[in-house]
């Protein structure tokens, strides 16, 4: 039980995709623009995330080695198709905001990453774990970043205006103001990480 | 202070310090001030003080922060960046603008790569292009001098539209608008006199720097194939201001004489291509920018040969 738990929690502190691993970049940078945008990524990936893990998880004994990346792009291409035409159906505007960067996660590379290194050697009830463990560590850290990006460069947050009279700081909604905010919050990571271990 | 050297040999001892330097520096950068004042009026001034008070402030809040000791807030260092970042801006800015710069200088620009001696860019210059990309409103609000009867107008002699009504010498003395620190050339020219005898500074970076503009904007100028005007390109800008005092920051540019010399015509070609085709009027922040980030490589491929070795 105690391992079953730290294969969830490991991916929401000490392996966390972006801040530790420092994977997915690409759809973290693009889309942290608003908390919104941040959410369904996030909710997204995870949905992907858990769905190929445990497929992949299950098919492990019968994908032959040789031929392994291709059959995890299948499986993991079909539920980024689900949640593509999900999305298109039933939230039309948070599709076109996040465009390119759904049918992109079939690359991704927290989704890939997962697949190769742990749920095509683990069984299905630990993968299922570890998945949900990295998709929720993948959205709390696009919900911080975006969140830090949408008060400063936008002066809102989900959309709700937080402070008047402030005057937003584009560079925070432009695509080097993204790079700062992660490159700042890892750095910081990385700085109470190593006082820790050091004390 | 960093005991790396990391120049080729041979080493000499010598009285000078990073403190002498960066004082004679803000000496240097006086003249300029005062230009900017008289033209401007006292807000200028404003930008001026509260920009040095945010750099020395966040400084000492770093130094603090990282455990260094507090004195090397005085080193000069971070005043001349205040002052620095003040000339590149706008003479009527709201106060918080030289603020948030002063801080964005001294933290993203400085402290983050350890400080003094560490950048790899020019801080003042990262704060400015900071602002210039979050507010460009008020980065490109630009006020004319006192006694034109307008106040406030919105180019500076380098956009398009208001080219060719200056005289050179309206341009030299600073009779237009534009940045606190760049409209006076006469006085940049004092400044620049003093740092070359003084010795702080070398001729290679401004000459090929500027040099490498005249060039370009008179082969490649508006009035077409070799007829451009290139002595407006050059008193119009923020080129003397960019090629004296910021391009030849000890930290951010090359060691050796060969390494200035592209650094400067690399700040050159890029200022001339983005003033003749980008879409901002004025390259010189960004061209040294880049090259900054280039300084590494170019002094890698510039080593001085080693006293006494043959060449095979």
């Amino acid at each position: 039980m105690k391992k079953l738990l730290k294969e969830f929690f490991k991916g929401i502190g000490s392996e966390n995709p972006t801040f530790r691993l420092v994977l997915g970049l690409c759809p973290t940078l693009a889309v942290s623009t608003s908390v919104i945008n941040g959410l369904g990524m996030g909710v997204a990936a995870t949905f992907v995330l858990l769905g190929s893990n445990i497929i992949i998880s299950l098919l492990r004994k019968f994908i032959p080695d040789q031929i392994r990346i291709p059959c995890f792009i299948m499986i993991i291409a079909t539920f980024v198709t689900i949640v593509e035409l999900t999305m298109k159906a039933y939230a039309p505007e948070l599709s076109k905001a996040l465009g390119i960067f759904v049918p992109l996660i079939v690359v991704n590379c927290i989704v890939l990453g997962r697949a190769e290194a742990f749920a095509c050697k683990q069984g299905v009830f630990s993968s299922m774990l570890d998945a949900l463990g990295m998709g929720i560590g993948f959205t709390l850290a696009l919900l911080l970043i975006s969140g830090i990006r949408e008060m400063l460069g936008n002066g809102t947050l989900f959309g709700l205006l937080i402070a008047k009279g402030f005057e937003p700081v584009l560079y925070m909604v432009l695509a080097p103001g993204a790079l700062l905010v992660i490159g700042l919050l890892i750095g910081g990571i990385n700085f109470l990480a190593r006082r820790r271990s050091a004390t | 202070m960093n005991k790396l050297t990391v120049s080729p040999s041979p080493h000499i001892k010598s009285s000078q310090t990073t403190k002498k330097i960066m004082w004679t520096v803000v000496i240097a950068l006086i003249p300029v001030g005062m230009a900017g004042v008289y033209i401007f009026g006292i807000s200028s001034l404003n930008v001026m003080v509260f920009s040095v008070l945010s750099c020395i402030f966040t400084e000492a809040l770093f130094l603090k922060f990282r455990n260094r000791d507090p004195r090397a807030v005085l080193d000069g260092s971070a005043i001349l960046t205040g002052l620095l970042l003040a000339y590149n801006l706008p003479p009527s800015t709201p106060f918080w603008i030289p603020v948030i710069g002063g801080a964005v200088s001294i933290i993203l620009g400085k402290q983050i790569f350890g400080g003094l001696g560490q950048n790899i860019f020019n801080p003042a210059l990262v704060g400015r292009a900071f602002l210039q990309i979050s507010w460009p409103v008020y980065m490109t609000t630009w006020k004319n001098p006192r006694w034109w009867p307008d106040a406030i107008s919105s180019a500076t002699p380098l956009a398009k539209e208001a080219g060719p009504h200056f005289t050179y010498m309206d341009l030299f003395l600073g009779n237009r608008a534009g940045c606190i620190g760049e409209v006076c050339v006469i006085a940049l020219i004092i400044g620049a006199l003093f740092l070359l005898v003084t010795k702080i500074i070398s001729l290679h970076i401004p000459l090929s720097f500027i040099g490498t503009v005249g060039i370009i904007t008179w082969i490649f100028g508006k009035d077409g194939f070799f007829k451009g005007d290139f002595i407006f390109n050059i008193l119009a800008g923020g080129i003397i201001l960019g090629a004296f005092f910021m391009a030849t920051d000890y930290v951010t540019s090359p060691l050796t004489k060969k390494g200035k010399i592209i650094f400067g015509i690399g700040c050159g070609v890029l200022t001339a291509i983005i003033r003749l085709r980008g879409s901002y009027p004025e390259g010189v922040c960004y061209s040294i920018l880049f090259m900054n980030a280039a300084v590494p490589i170019i002094d890698r491929f510039t080593k001085t040969k080693k006293y006494g070795l043959i060449k095979k």
